[in-house]
């Protein structure tokens, strides 16, 4: 839109003048920098530490802040038998959940920015609207009609239920919406003096072209989807249905026992790592992704 | 705006539109009206039969010390997480903008905790501070100060606010980042010309060149304290220690679910649509305005 | 191959009326162009023919047949768009074989084709890349490409060449008309830029403000300008308009100064004198004071005004010329046969 969407990176930039830095006064920018990083990257390595090392470690405080050799110990009884459930049961569901919150969003708003964008219909705007008010209506202040509805479905503890009440966000549609008007008039124009049909025209033509926008969006609605809290507490009430976010808290014993720290920080790091991995590698799509659809 | 090619016809675009207009009216138009219908009812002790009861649930909200308190703790909250989450955040962006080499490192280094889930960034501090095996408690212990959020309100709400604004730092260093980036490069050196030092270029020039997106963060974060937060507040405190950390959205969750309370759990749900409502019309009209920039 | 005809062609958007109604008729392999400064019709003429706009009233017919109702790729057209309207994420090879692909037709006829225009164009080494890896002139062959792929009955043209530097546009000008030539096929082609029009077209449309203002030869419009708006619109600098007063095979100007013409007539007109038929003559009736010169080296052009008259009045002379400005007058006369009369009123052509 503007101001901070139009980034370029400065590579290649003319050699830094007068405004730059120099000398003493760049090592304490990176310094500070590094200073920085490591408080927000504290709390990770610490749980991961954590992971690596026996539970007798971690009660005799204070636990070490190096990690120990308990790596693969630790993981394997995570992943395989877990505290209520086996983390890969977890992990599994809370994959398809999110790639079914990202693809299903994804293909929804896609259909309907094209048929806002590129029909006049009768309607056209009180559907504009409806879809533009559900912007304000998150799941949490909706949340027990909500759960009546899915429950009246008979949607509790499955895969739909976690899902479809989560995809049919406003953001997604008007990420396309702003995208696909962007798109060349004569582009329309010269697909239908070739021959093409609406239809045609909407696959042939603008979904390859939004491929950047659908890749970042997917990261975007991949995260969002993964870090579900309170939506699968409540619907999921068999522990085989927990997705890993909100299965961790139920890792917690309650009453006065110890937790299984170690476990339960291994459990911690494995539900960070597909999030993690999918925004670092797909960074540059992501963050201006992010940077546009946000605005 | 309108497209100069519009195609004809009315049942392919119904039929492409339609997925969204079903999931929209069963799961968000439905359940919210439902709150709102709920919210002039009072269900007898036995969940057999309500009774009308007008607008008696919000008089009644609004005159319960507790949901006063709420609103209270929850403004506090999503105030001090906007700090907390805003102040490092520009920091870092000034710092990783005044660095040619090595910023695009920082920058994959900071962006971690963004996917890290609110939920799962509750664990990871309350394990720190965990008032048994917590790294920080015992340091803190170590030199005299005996940590105890799970007892003493004012610990409890800073957890809370620190873990929610830790991964927001990332985000919002995005976007700081991504506006600095933007601030052309001409204006700082015509400001340098000028004869203003860094601190000063900073306060005059780039500040108010940035008000766009700081704005944008303050609603966005605002939003996020308000409602995102769910997660962090329910694996550390549980909305406690008497309640302190008890914000609006997790006390619908209480009052509905735990306390089974559905007149009150649906005239909270209401009351928050109206500041929801509030909110994002405030971001678009901001985000309206700033397209004639 | 084809004959297009507009009959009384009217364009309306809402209450706006954009198009007065526009007759012509086309002949098989003609190169028709429409000329008119911005927001006259001419593109949106275009699009009607196209059938990318709706047509109000009146009928378009390619080969007799109306095709109002035609979507466009049932109207055997194929158009090449001002900006080119490449598809930026396939290659040129798709780009061109896109309609040839809807159209169905097996993989080897496609090849052939595209190999063809590609041939044609000079584009065969760059079939494989992306529109974004060519230069504007490469992007406009591929937009012609993509049109001559088809083999169409009538090719529209929307102002192709606005988007290129000058010296391309001469060259692609000489090609679109050469290939046009070549394949034979009835071409329509709007452009904003006279010589562009006189250079390319076998006829041309003068467009203004929805009104066809003549349709004719570059040259007769050039000799014969049949409104005001056609005679100041073409040729390059704009012919000089005067206001004068007809009597008796003379036209007296506001200045006093007296022209001879070839006109019985007895009204007052509008005076149209094209600046390259002005004769330096010592003796010539229009006494001329030059404030600026400009030096082209084949010729001059001299802008100053005529004594007695506050409008700006320019002479393109021959050669070399060097005058002091704003002291140096001069006196020109003309060929009374090179003197446009307009009514004073309509504008209308009277000699």
């Amino acid at each position: 839109m503007s101001g901070v969407s139009n980034v370029k990176p400065l590579k290649g930039d003319p050699a830094p003048g007068m405004v730059e830095k120099k000398g003493s006064s760049l090592w304490l920018t990176h310094v500070l920098m590094l200073i920085g990083i490591f408080f927000v990257f504290f709390p990770i390595w610490l749980a991961f530490v954590a992971s690596t090392v026996t539970q007798e470690a971690i009660v005799t405080p204070p636990m070490p802040l190096m990690p120990g050799d308990h790596f693969f110990e630790n993981y394997k009884r995570a992943l395989f038998s877990g505290v209520n459930i086996p983390v890969t049961t977890m992990l599994i569901n809370s994959l398809i959940m999110a790639l079914g919150i990202a693809f299903g969003k994804i293909v929804i708003s896609l259909l309907s920015a094209f048929a806002i964008v590129y029909f006049r219909f009768p309607g056209k705007s009180l559907f504009f609207w409806i879809i533009f008010i559900t912007l304000m209506l998150p799941v949490e202040v909706r949340i027990v009609p909500t759960y009546e509805v899915v429950a009246g479905f008979g949607m509790l503890n499955s895969y739909s239920g976690l899902i479809f009440p989560l995809i049919a966000s406003a953001t997604a549609t008007f990420l396309f919406r702003q995208f696909f008007m962007t798109i060349p008039d004569e582009l329309a124009e010269a697909a239908r003096v070739d021959g093409a049909r609406p239809m045609r025209f909407f696959i042939d033509i603008v979904v390859p072209m939004s491929r950047t926008n659908i890749a970042a969006l997917f990261v975007i609605l991949f995260i969002y989807g993964w870090n579900q809290y309170l939506w699968p507490l409540l619907i999921t009430t068999e522990p085989d249905m927990n997705t890993i976010v909100m299965g961790i808290k139920q890792m917690f014993p309650s009453g006065d026992d110890t937790a299984d720290w170690p476990v339960i920080m291994a459990t911690s790091i494995l539900a960070m790592i597909p999030p993690v991995i999918v925004v670092v590698s797909m960074q540059k799509l992501f963050i201006s992704g992010l940077v546009d659809s946000e605005k | 705006m309108e497209k100069r090619v519009t195609f004809n016809g009315w049942l392919l675009p119904f039929c492409l539109i339609f997925p969204q207009i079903l999931i929209s009216a069963v799961f968000f138009f439905y359940p919210a009206g439902q709150a709102v219908w709920q919210s002039l009812f009072i269900p007898d002790p036995f969940g057999l039969s309500t009774q009308f009861v007008g607008l008696e649930n919000f008089e009644y909200l609004l005159s319960d010390k507790f949901y006063r308190a709420s609103f209270a703790t929850t403004a506090l909250f999503s105030t001090l997480v906007t700090v907390v989450s805003m102040v490092p955040a520009l920091f870092l962006a000034v710092l990783a903008d005044r660095l040619i080499k090595g910023a695009s490192t920082y920058r994959t280094l900071l962006i971690w905790p963004y996917a890290v889930a609110p939920a799962i960034a509750g664990v990871l501090w309350l394990f720190m501070f965990n008032t048994r095996v917590g790294v920080v408690s015992w340091y803190l212990g170590q030199l005299g100060y005996d940590w105890n959020h799970v007892l003493n309100e004012t610990e409890a709400m800073g957890l809370v606010v620190v873990s929610s604004a830790w991964g927001r730092i990332s985000y919002n260093f995005l976007f700081f980042f991504a506006a600095l980036q933007a601030v052309p490069r001409s204006v700082i050196e015509a400001a340098a010309i000028d004869g203003a030092r860094f601190w000063r270029r900073f306060f005059t020039i780039v500040l108010p060149l940035l008000s766009p997106t700081t704005f944008f963060l303050l609603v966005v974060n605002i939003v996020y304290a308000f409602f995102e937060t769910f997660g962090v507040i329910h694996t550390i405190t549980a909305g406690g220690p008497q309640q302190a950390t008890t914000i609006l959205v997790y006390k619908v969750f209480k009052d509905g679910f735990v306390g089974q309370d559905l007149g009150s759990s649906a005239a909270q749900s209401v009351i928050l649509l109206v500041v929801v409502g509030t909110l994002t019309v405030l971001q678009f009209k901001f985000v309206e305005k700033k397209v004639h920039y | 191959m084809a004959q297009v005809h507009l009959e009384n062609v009217k364009k309306r958007f809402g209450s706006t009326q954009v198009i007065h109604g526009v007759s012509v008729d086309i002949e098989d392999g003609e190169f028709i162009v429409i000329v008119g400064p911005s927001g006259c019709g001419k593109s949106t003429l275009l699009r009607m023919v196209g059938g990318l706009e709706s047509v109000s009233e009146g009928e378009v017919r390619i080969n007799n047949v109306r095709v109002n109702e035609k979507e466009p790729m049932d109207r055997d057209i194929a158009m090449v768009f001002q900006n080119y309207a490449l598809y930026p994420h396939m290659s040129v090879r798709q780009n061109m074989a896109y309609s040839l692909k809807i159209a169905k037709l097996s993989k080897d006829e496609i090849e052939v084709k595209v190999a063809e225009a590609a041939r044609m164009l000079q584009l065969e080494d760059y079939l494989d890349r992306k529109p974004k890896e060519l230069s504007g002139g490469q992007r406009q062959r591929v937009a012609m490409g993509r049109a001559i792929v088809r083999k169409p009955s009538v090719f529209l043209f929307d102002e192709p060449l606005s988007n290129l530097d000058a010296k391309l546009r001469v060259q692609m000008r000489l090609e679109i008309k050469e290939l046009q030539a070549k394949l034979g096929i009835t071409s329509l082609y709007v452009t904003h830029d006279q010589v562009e029009a006189m250079t390319m077209a076998d006829r041309m449309i003068v467009m203004n403000a929805g009104f066809a203002e003549q349709v004719g030869t570059p040259l007769d419009v050039y000799e014969q300008p049949q409104t005001l708006f056609a005679a100041q619109f073409i040729g390059s600098p704009s012919m000089n308009i005067l206001t004068a007063q007809l009597n008796g095979g003379h036209a007296t100007l506001t200045n006093g100064a007296v022209l001879p013409v070839d006109s019985a007539l007895d009204v007052a007109v509008r005076v149209g004198i094209r600046p390259e038929h002005l004769i330096t003559d010592p003796d010539g009736p229009l006494h001329f004071t030059v404030s600026l010169a400009e030096p082209l080296g084949a010729n001059t052009l001299l802008h100053g005004k005529l004594q007695g008259s506050d409008d700006a009045f320019t002479a393109n002379l021959p050669g070399i010329h060097r005058f002091d400005a704003g002291t140096e007058t001069l006196r020109f006369s003309i060929d009374p046969d090179n003197i446009h009369l307009f009514d004073a009123q309509g504008g209308n052509r009277l000699n």
